[in-house]
C-alpha cells in the first residue's frame, strides 16, 4: 500500500488524474492539450508545496515510509555487496547493515542503518534503532576496512539508538562513545551521508566522517523533535514547535558553516519520488568527495578529520 | 526560612560566607529521609553519615576534594555560551544563559584547570550540575576538549568528573557534535600513551555518558550515581516495563562491566594518587 504525507496529497490526486487522462488518450480522442495544462498545473502545485515547506514538514519527509533506505542505496550505487554479520560478542543487529562491496570497481566498506517497510520488517529492524551490538558490529568493519586500507561509506538514518533495558546492560553509551573516539582515529576515508533521519548519538556514532552529506530533505538534530517537546513543554505532542526551534534541516545545519560538506540533491518531490534518480545523486557526490580524499595520505586523513570537528563550535571568549 | 532543606546538597562553605543566612540549618536526606544537622553533612564532605547517600557538590567543592591545596589553576573560566539558534522555549537560551551566569558565574557547566593530587601534575575538568544541568554545549564540549590538549601538552594525565544531563537541546547539532570533538581529542591522549581517568557522579546520562565519561581508560563511580544513555523514564516509555531495581546505578553498571569500581567520595583522592602512580612515570 501507498503512503502520501498529507501535504503530498493535492499533487498525489492531481498526477492521478493526469494518469487517467493519459490512459483514455490512448484511443481516438487527443487530450495534449488537456495534459500540457495539467502538468503545468503539477509543476507549480509542486513548487508551491515544496518551496514552503515547514521544518516539520522535511522532518516527515526525512521519515517517509517510502523514502528509500541504505539497501536501496547499496544497490543502485555500488556493486558486489556482501553483508557481514555480527558484533563477535552478543549477537547481530539488523537495525545497522554492514558489508563490503565496490564503488566505481574500487573495494570499499558500506555501513548504514536499516529501516524496515513493512510492520514485519519495521519489528525486524527495530525502527533502524540499533543496539550496541549493532555499533560494535559497525566499527568491527571499519576497522577491518582500516586494516585493507578500504573507503568507508556510511548511510544514516535512524530515530536515535535504542532506549532499552538490554541497551543499557550492554553499553548501548560505551559503544556510541567508542565509535567516535574509534572513527576519529581511522586512517582511511569516512564519508557520511544523512538520508534520512540523523537521529543525535545514534546517528553520530557511524557519523564521523571526513566529508559528511545531508540529502536535501534529511534531518539531523541532537533529538528527536518529540523528544525535544516532551523535555521542553511535557508535551511530545509539540514536535512541529521543537522542529522549529532545533533547526534540524540541511539548510538550517549548511548555514552553521562548519558540519556539513554538502547537500545533495533530490528528486523533486523528494527521494521517494525515484529512489534511483536519488541514488545516482548521492553517487555523484561520493565521488566527487572521495576523489578529493584519496590525495591525502593516511595521516592527513586522520588530521583533516581532526580540525574539521575541532572548528564545531560557537563561544565567546 | 525552612527549617530544613530538602533533598537538595547543602551550600558548601567556601561559597557560603557571602553574608547570607544559611539556607537550611537541617537537611533531609534523599535517600535515608533521615533529618540531620547541615554542618555534620558538610563536615562528611557532603555525604549522609547514616546512609552514605552522596549529595551533588559544586564543582569548586569536588576541586578541593581532590586536588592539593592551593594548586588549581582555572583556565577558560569565562568562556560563555552563544545563543546562535536564537532557541526559545518557555524563555529564550540568553535568558537562561543570563540567568545561570548570575547565579552561578561565568565559564559554563564545567571548570577545568590544572593542578596537583599528591604533588603529581594533572589536568582536570569538573562538572557543575547546578548550571543547567551540567548540559553540554559548545563551551563545554570545547572546554573539555582544551584540558586534553593541555593534558597533551603537559604529558599529563587527565581527570573529567561529570555530572551532567546530556547534551545541550538550546545548541542542537554542535552540541551534539561536542561527543566527536571530545572523543577525537581523547584518541590523540591515547595515541600519546597517557592516562584518562573518568568519574562519574550523580547523574551523568545522555551524550556526556555516550562520549568521553565512558571512554576513561578507568571508569570510577561514585556510590549510588546514575549513570546511563538514556534517562529512565524514555525507557520506561518506550518499553512500557517497569525497570529493575537498581537499574542505572553506580553498582548496576559495575556488575554489568561498564565501570571498573565505586569509590566513596572520602577515598576518591587516594585512590586517584593510588592510580595515577601506577598509571605514570615518575
Ligand atoms: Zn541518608
Amino acid at each position: 500500500m501507498q503512503f502520501f504525507l498529507d501535504f503530498e496529497k493535492p499533487l498525489v490526486e492531481l498526477r492521478k488524474k493526469i494518469n487517467e487522462l493519459r490512459d483514455f488518450s490512448t484511443d481516438n480522442v487527443d487530450f495534449s492539450g488537456e495534459l500540457k495544462k495539467l502538468e503545468k498545473k503539477a509543476e507549480k502545485l509542486r513548487n508551491d508545496i515544496f518551496s514552503n515547506l515547514t521544518r516539520w514538514q522535511r522532518t516527515q519527509l526525512a521519515r517517509h515510509q517510502a523514502r528509500p533506505y541504505t539497501l536501496d542505496y547499496i544497490e543502485n550505487i555500488f556493486t558486489d555487496f556482501f553483508e557481514v554479520h555480527g558484533d563477535r560478542n552478543f549477537r547481530d543487529d539488523p537495525a545497522l547493515v554492514c558489508g563490503f562491496a565496490r564503488f566505481d570497481g574500487q573495494p570499499c566498506a558500506v555501513i548504514g542503518h536499516q529501516k524496515g517497510r513493512d510492520t514485519k520488517a519495521k519489528v525486524y529492524r527495530n525502527f533502524g534503532m540499533p543496539n550496541p551490538e549493532g555499533y560494535r558490529k559497525a566499527l568491527r568493519v571499519m576497522q577491518m576496512a582500516e586494516q585493507f586500507g578500504l573507503p568507508i561509506f556510511t548511510f544514516v538514518d535512524t530515530p536515535g539508538a535504542f532506549p532499552g533495558i538490554g541497551a543499557e546492560e550492554r553499553g548501548q553509551a560505551e559503544a556510541i562513545a567508542r565509535n567516535l573516539r574509534e572513527m576519529a582515529d581511522l586512517k582511511v576515508p569516512v564519508i557520511v551521508t544523512v538520508t534520512g533521519e540523523g537521529g543525535s548519538g545514534g546517528a553520530l556514532a557511524i557519523a564521523v566522517g571526513n566529508k559528511v552529506m545531508m540529502m536535501e530533505y534529511s534531518v539531523y538534530a541532537v533529538i528527536s523533535p518529540e523528544g525535544c517537546a516532551a523535555i521542553l513543554w511535557s508535551d511530545g505532542a509539540l514536535g512541529p514547535q521543537a522542529a522549529e526551534a532545533l533547526k534540524l534541516t540541511a539548510t538550517d545545519i549548511d548555514e552553521l558553516g562548519c558540519v556539513i560538506d554538502d547537500i545533495i540533491p533530490e528528486p523533486e518531490g523528494g527521494a521517494h519520488n525515484d529512489p534511483v534518480a536519488a541514488a545516482a545523486s548521492v553517487k555523484e557526490y561520493l565521488q566527487k568527495q572521495l576523489a578529493e580524499l584519496q590525495k591525502l595520505s593516511p595521516e592527513e586523513l586522520v588530521e583533516q578529520r581532526y580540525q574539521k570537528y575541532r572548528a564545531m563550535s560557537r563561544i565567546e571568549e | 526560612m525552612p527549617w530544613f532543606k530538602k533533598s537538595k546538597a547543602p551550600i558548601a562553605s567556601s561559597e557560603k560566607k557571602k553574608g547570607q543566612m544559611p539556607e537550611g540549618l537541617w537537611t533531609k536526606c534523599k535517600n535515608c529521609e533521615e533529618i540531620i544537622y547541615s554542618k555534620e553533612i558538610e563536615r562528611n564532605l557532603n555525604v549522609c553519615p547514616k546512609c552514605d547517600y552522596h549529595f551533588r557538590v559544586s564543582a569548586q567543592e569536588r576541586i578541593d576534594l581532590v586536588l592539593d591545596a592551593g594548586t588549581f589553576v582555572e583556565m577558560d573560566a569565562e568562556m560563555m555560551p552563544v545563543d546562535f539558534l536564537n532557541f526559545k522555549d518557555s524563555k529564550t537560551y540568553k535568558e537562561r544563559i543570563k540567568a545561570a551566569v548570575k547565579k552561578h558565574g561565568g565559564g559554563d557547566a564545567v571548570k577545568c584547570g590544572e593542578g596537583d593530587i599528591d604533588g603529581m601534575k594533572v589536568v582536570v575538568a569538573v562538572f557543575d550540575f547546578a548550571f543547567m544541568g551540567g548540559s553540554m554545549g559548545s563551551v563545554v564540549g570545547e572546554k573539555i576538549t582544551r584540558v586534553i590538549e593541555r593534558g597533551l601538552e603537559l604529558k599529563a594525565p587527565v581527570l573529567v568528573f561529570s555530572s551532567s544531563g546530556g547534551a545541550r537541546m538550546q545548541e542542537s547539532i554542535l552540541s551534539l557534535m561536542q561527543m566527536a570533538k571530545t572523543s577525537a581529542a581523547l584518541a590523540k591522549l591515547k595515541n600519546a600513551g597517557l592516562p584518562f581517568i573518568s568519574v562519574l557522579t550523580d547523574p551523568t546520562t545522555g551524550g556526556v555518558t555516550a562520549s568521553f565519561a565512558m571512554l576513561g581508560d578507568l571508569n570510577i563511580a561514585e556510590p549510588r550515581a546514575l549513570i546511563g544513555f538514556a534517562g529512565p523514564r524514555v525507557i520506561e516509555q518506550t518499553i512500557r516495563q517497569k525497570l529493575p531495581e537498581g537499574f542505572q546505578r553506580s553498582e548496576y553498571l559495575l556488575e554489568h562491566g561498564m565501570v571498573d569500581m565505586i569509590v566513596r567520595r572520602q577515598e576518591m583522592k587516594a585512590k586517584l594518587s593510588q592510580v595515577l602512580k601506577i598509571f605514570t612515570k615518575s
